[in-house]
Order: C-alpha cells, then structure tokens, then sequence
C-alpha cells in the first residue's frame, strides 16, 4: 500500500516505455499520475505544479515525441527534473553543500526550526562530526527554556560525543544565555559554537523575535533549519516564515531513516532556495550523512 | 437567481486548497468528485463553497469523534502512548493527566521512554509540576520491567489511570516496533484488560506520511484511538479525512500548544473548517 515513490514512478516510466509512438495525450495522463504520486510523497504543491508544468511543456516538444525513444526521452526529463529539484543542478553537479565555517573563531552554528523537529540531536550530531572529522573544538549551548530538561538531553548528548556544553544556570533567558555562550566560547578559544534553540511555531511573533535577538548576538555563520523528513505541505510555510525572520544558510533534513516518500527532502530545496547540507539519518549520534544530491535522488528515484 | 454547478476552474482551486491542508490527492478528488454534484447558488463566492466543504468533512470527522474516558473496572485504566520520534508524546501525556486530575482522577506515570537523551527527566518536570508519581528506571534500562512496576504500583494504590510514556519510534523499524509489543504484552501479565487505550501520537506537520504510521502502529501494537498535535500552527490535518475514511480509529483530543492545558477535545465540525480555511 505504501510504495515507494520510486515504485510508482517506476510504474507510470514502464508504461511511457512500453509504447512505441507517443501522443500529447499519453504524456499529459502520464504527467497526472506523476503529480498524484508526487503529492502522496508530500512534494509541496506548489513545487509539484511548477514540475509538472516544465517538464510537460520539454515532454510535449516535437523532437521528444518525433524521436525513436519517446518514451525513454520522456522518462530521462522527468529523472533530470527531480535530480535538479534536489538541488542537482548544473554548477553544483549534485555535489554536497559544505558548512562555510571561514570566518574569526568563534564560529557559530544556530540551529532553528519547528517543535520537535530534531534539533537538539543534530546539534550534537554536527557537533560530532567537527570535531571527529575536522579535528574541531566545539561547544554547545542549549537556549532551551522552554522544553522541560531540553539543556539536561544537550548535556546528556554532549557527554555521550564528547563535546563540551556550557555550563546550566536556571532561571537564565536564552538572549543571555547566548551572551555567555559567546563570552565562554572566546575565553576558551573555541573553533565552533552551536547554538540549539527552543522550537518555535513560525507563527509565534514573540519567539521569532527571540530568535532574531540570538541572532543579532552570536551573528551567526551559520542558521540551519532543521525540518523533518516526514513533513507534509505545511514545508512552504514553515521555509517561507523562517526564512522572512532570519538569513537562513541550509536546512538539515531529519529522520530520513523513516519510510516517507522523500517528499520534504525533492521540495525543501525549492522553497528555501538553500542547499540540504545534512540528512539525519537515525537517532544515534553517528547517523548523520553530509547530504548528496544526486545520491539521495538516485535513492528516491530507485536508480 | 438560478443554481449551478462549478466550473472546472473553482474545483481545481477547491482541491488544491485541500491538498494544501494535507488531505492527499486521492481523498481531495473525493471531495472534489462530490462538490462537482453539488449546485450552487451563482453568485455563490468561495467562502460560501468552502461552507459546503467543511459540511462534507464534517461529515466523514463526527463519527471517530470520541474523548477519552476513565471507565476501566477494576482500575487502572492503563494508557499507552505511541508514536514516531518527536511527535509529541510526552507532552500531551502531561496535558492527559492534567485533563484526568481536573475530573478529579488520580493519575500516575510510566517512563517507559529509557532510550531518548533526557526523556525520563522531561516527564519528571512535568510530574514534579503536576504534583503526580512517576515510575522510573535508570536510562538505558528495559522499558518493559519498568512498566511493570508501574502497572503494580497503579494497582496497588488504586490509581484510576496509568499513563505510560514510550520512546519514539519510526514505524519502519522492525526492532523498535517489536519491543513494542513486547511492552503490550507485559502491561497485560497483571491485568489481561490492559493497556485499555493505545493512543497513537500523530504530529499535524507530517503530511501523507501519518496513514503509514496509523496502518504500521496499528498493525504491531493495536492502536485504539489517536491525538493529533501541533495543531495551533499553520498545519491543518487534512490527513485525519482520508484516516477516518481508511481506518475509522476514534480521535480523542488536539494539542494546540506546548503548555499542560493546551489540550482541546476533538471537535469535529470546527477542524472541518480550520481544514476547509474558514475557521
Ligand atoms: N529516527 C530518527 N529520529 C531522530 C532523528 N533526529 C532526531 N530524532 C529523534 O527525534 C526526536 C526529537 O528530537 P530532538 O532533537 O529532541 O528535537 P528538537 O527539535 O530539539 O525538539 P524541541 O527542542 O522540543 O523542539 C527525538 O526522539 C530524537 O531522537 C533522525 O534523523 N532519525
Ligand atoms: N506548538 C506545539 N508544540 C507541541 C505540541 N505538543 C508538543 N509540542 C512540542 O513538541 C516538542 C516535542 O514534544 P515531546 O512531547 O517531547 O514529543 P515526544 O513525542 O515525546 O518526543 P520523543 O520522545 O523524542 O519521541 C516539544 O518541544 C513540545 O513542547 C503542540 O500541540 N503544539
Ligand atoms: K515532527
Ligand atoms: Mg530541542
Ligand atoms: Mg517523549
């Protein structure tokens, strides 16, 4: 019941293969099933409807339809078009996005994004990998004030990669906290500074505001929203909202361990306009893959 | 005036607004295919087509409408909660026992969540502030052991409801979904009635992707009924339609925020307008 996106492509490519000649026609009720299928895996509408729209307009062009291979022509601009929305294109040749950590040290990661969404653990997760990979000294912060014991999970996180997190002081309210995180970080001549936020509803005005108050303070290199693989069409407004308040750099896509479609993962690039630069993929602080494009389509797409 | 029937322009422009609300093409072009039979009056304007679509939703929510009551005999009610990584678990168990002490119930927790960094300290918080007991073991311990307990200490005071927490889990993992059984199976050693509600946590930001956790979750450990949360964003479940016509499991409560009393009853004639963008 619950294919694969590559599946049911698969079986609407099988069927514009099979044929010899193509008319408009075939490839307008191929294109419908393509939008089904792409809306079951939560591809943002607005980013299926421009899909749908560019690829049928190459798909219908008398060189495609009047070749030996129609079919096989049309199938090829579909793959194109979903490696490119993954952010595959031309320039970047579906390379990885690295994190831009040149700037005077301390440099500072700020992590935002919904309630839930995977934060805190990515946090820690990157915060691995600098200093495992890159030989990086690394501190975490956690301005949680919200969450019941969400600084004590980044402690716990922290103890378990081996990573220092500054020091809990109740009561504190997160602009101080990133003032003092700033202040420790300087004083103990840290190479990177990560900042976990509280989650917050792109709608709450006050906590966005607080977020760019943090932001005004650590000025951040880097602001990656952290959303989760499995989200559904309300993507675009949590990328357009995030993205209104602060200069976001990259999104770390989580939990791409699970068994969506891979819908947020062909949509996010589009709606932000800034590369994936992480794939969560497991709860475990090992499982984090710098994020391919064209390897992650490849795994979408059953190549 | 005379009535009509839409034009292709204005069904187009009501499924996309559904598809907008997560209710997945398939169930949209079924509300779609029945608003196309619908006549309207001709000066009829969007708002007053969306009217309709919320009359159709409604529809489909009222029957799995049900909250969820202490009954169980003898006590405790034993209720476990469900649900994929982050959903919201947790809080809403908190928001329950809050609910279930203002009917003036007795409540008691289960940390059944050993794995998540922080997990057993979170619903400590919320037990400390609720002023309720909480059954725990160390982290990294066997959920299972600790839920038994839990089940034995419930029994023991007469505590009206047992509210267990477990760890998130994506329904893909073999393994995960296999201790969760594990962990139904042991609430049952004590009392065979239990656990007497599985409550399946769904986040109203996943979209399509929730119908593969009800089915899987349902499948392993037996969900009885759901909670959406997360409601008070932009996000308008628009995937509980297609799950009330697919599995018809009740919907209990929403959570409409991060605080103990952002809790509502589900009530379905006002999500059919929040989905249809008219609330
Ligand atoms: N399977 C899986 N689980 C993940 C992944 N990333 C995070 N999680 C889990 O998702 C849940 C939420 O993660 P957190 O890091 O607490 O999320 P958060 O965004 O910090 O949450 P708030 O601070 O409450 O907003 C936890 O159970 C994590 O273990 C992932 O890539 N895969
Ligand atoms: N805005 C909003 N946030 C919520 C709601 N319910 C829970 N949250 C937040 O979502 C985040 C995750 O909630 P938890 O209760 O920790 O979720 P969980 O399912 O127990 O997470 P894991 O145990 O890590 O799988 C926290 O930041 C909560 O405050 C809600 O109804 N609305
Ligand atoms: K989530
Ligand atoms: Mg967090
Ligand atoms: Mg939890």
């Amino acid at each position: 019941m619950f294919d694969s996106l590559s599946d049911r492509l698969g079986g609407v490519f099988d069927k514009l293969r099979g044929r010899g000649a193509l008319k408009e026609q075939d490839v307008r009720d191929a294109m419908r099933e393509v939008r089904i299928a792409l809306l079951e895996a939560d591809v943002a509408l607005p980013v299926v409807r421009r899909f749908i729209d560019q690829v049928t307009e190459k798909a219908i062009g008398q060189s495609v339809l009047r070749s030996v291979t129609p079919g096989q022509q049309v199938v090829k601009i579909v793959n194109d078009a979903l490696i490119e929305m993954l952010g595959g294109e031309e320039g970047q040749g579906g390379q990885a996005a690295e994190l831009d950590l040149n700037a005077a040290p301390p440099v500072v990661i700020m992590m935002v994004g919904l309630q839930g969404s995977g934060k805190t653990t990515s946090t820690a997760k990157i915060a691995r990998l600098l200093r495992e990979k890159q030989g990086k000294k690394v501190l975490m912060a956690s301005l949680d004030v919200n969450r019941p014991a969400a600084q004590e999970q980044l402690r716990v996180l922290g103890e378990q990669v081996g990573v220092a997190t500054l020091p809990i002081i109740a009561g504190q309210q997160p602009t101080e906290i990133a003032t003092r995180a700033m202040q420790s970080a300087r004083l103990q001549a840290v190479d990177v500074l990560m900042l976990d936020t509280a989650g917050r509803l792109h709608v709450d005005q006050q906590l966005m505001d607080e977020m760019k108050a943090v932001a005004a303070i650590a000025t951040p290199r880097e602001t990656l929203l952290v959303v989760d693989s499995l989200t559904g069409q309300d993507a675009v407004n949590v990328a357009q909202s995030f993205s209104g308040e602060v200069d976001l750099t990259g999104v770390v896509l989580t939990r791409m361990d699970g068994d969506a479609r891979g819908g947020a993962a062909l949509s996010m690039r589009a709606v932000t306009g800034k590369p994936i630069k992480f794939a969560g993929t497991g709860e475990k602080m090992e499982a984090l893959e710098v994020f391919h494009p064209s390897r992650v389509a490849n795994r979408i797409l059953g190549m | 005036v005379g009535k009509s029937k839409l034009d292709d322009a204005q069904l187009d422009a009501l499924e996309d607004a559904l598809i907008m609300s997560d209710l997945g093409p398939r169930a949209a072009a079924r509300i779609r295919a029945r608003l196309a039979d619908e006549r309207f009056e001709r000066d009829a304007d969007e708002r007053a087509i969306m009217e309709v679509v919320a009359r159709e939703i409604a529809e489909i929510l009222r029957p799995v409408a049900k909250p969820l009551d202490v009954v169980a005999f003898p006590r405790p009610q034993v209720i476990l909660v469900i649900g994929v990584n982050g959903s919201g678990k947790t809080t809403t168990i908190a928001k329950l026992a809050h609910l279930f002490q203002e009917q003036d119930y007795s409540v008691m927790l289960a940390a059944g969540d050993t794995f998540r960094a922080a997990a057993i300290g979170q619903l400590g918080v919320w037990a400390n502030r609720l002023n309720i007991p909480l059954i725990k073991g160390p982290e990294g311990g066997d959920p299972a052991s600790i839920v038994f307990d839990a089940v034995k200490a419930a029994t023991d005071q007469g505590t009206d409801a047992l509210i267990v927490d477990t760890a998130g889990r994506l329904q893909n993992k073999r393994e995960l979904m296999d201790e969760l059984s594990k962990i139904r199976r042991v609430l049952g050693r004590l009392n065979p009635e239990a656990p007497h509600d599985v409550v399946l946590v769904l986040d109203a930001t996943n979209g399509q992707n929730a119908l593969s956790q009800i089915e899987i979750f349902k499948e392993v450990a037996g969900v009885s009924g759901l909670i959406m949360t997360k409601l008070d964003g932009t996000a308008r479940g628009g995937v509980l339609v297609a799950a009330a016509e697919q599995y018809g499991l009740p919907i209990h409560a929403i959570g409409v925020g991060e605080k103990i009393d952002d809790l509502r009853p589900f009530n379905p004639d006002l999500l059919a307008r929040v989905i249809a963008g008219i609330a």
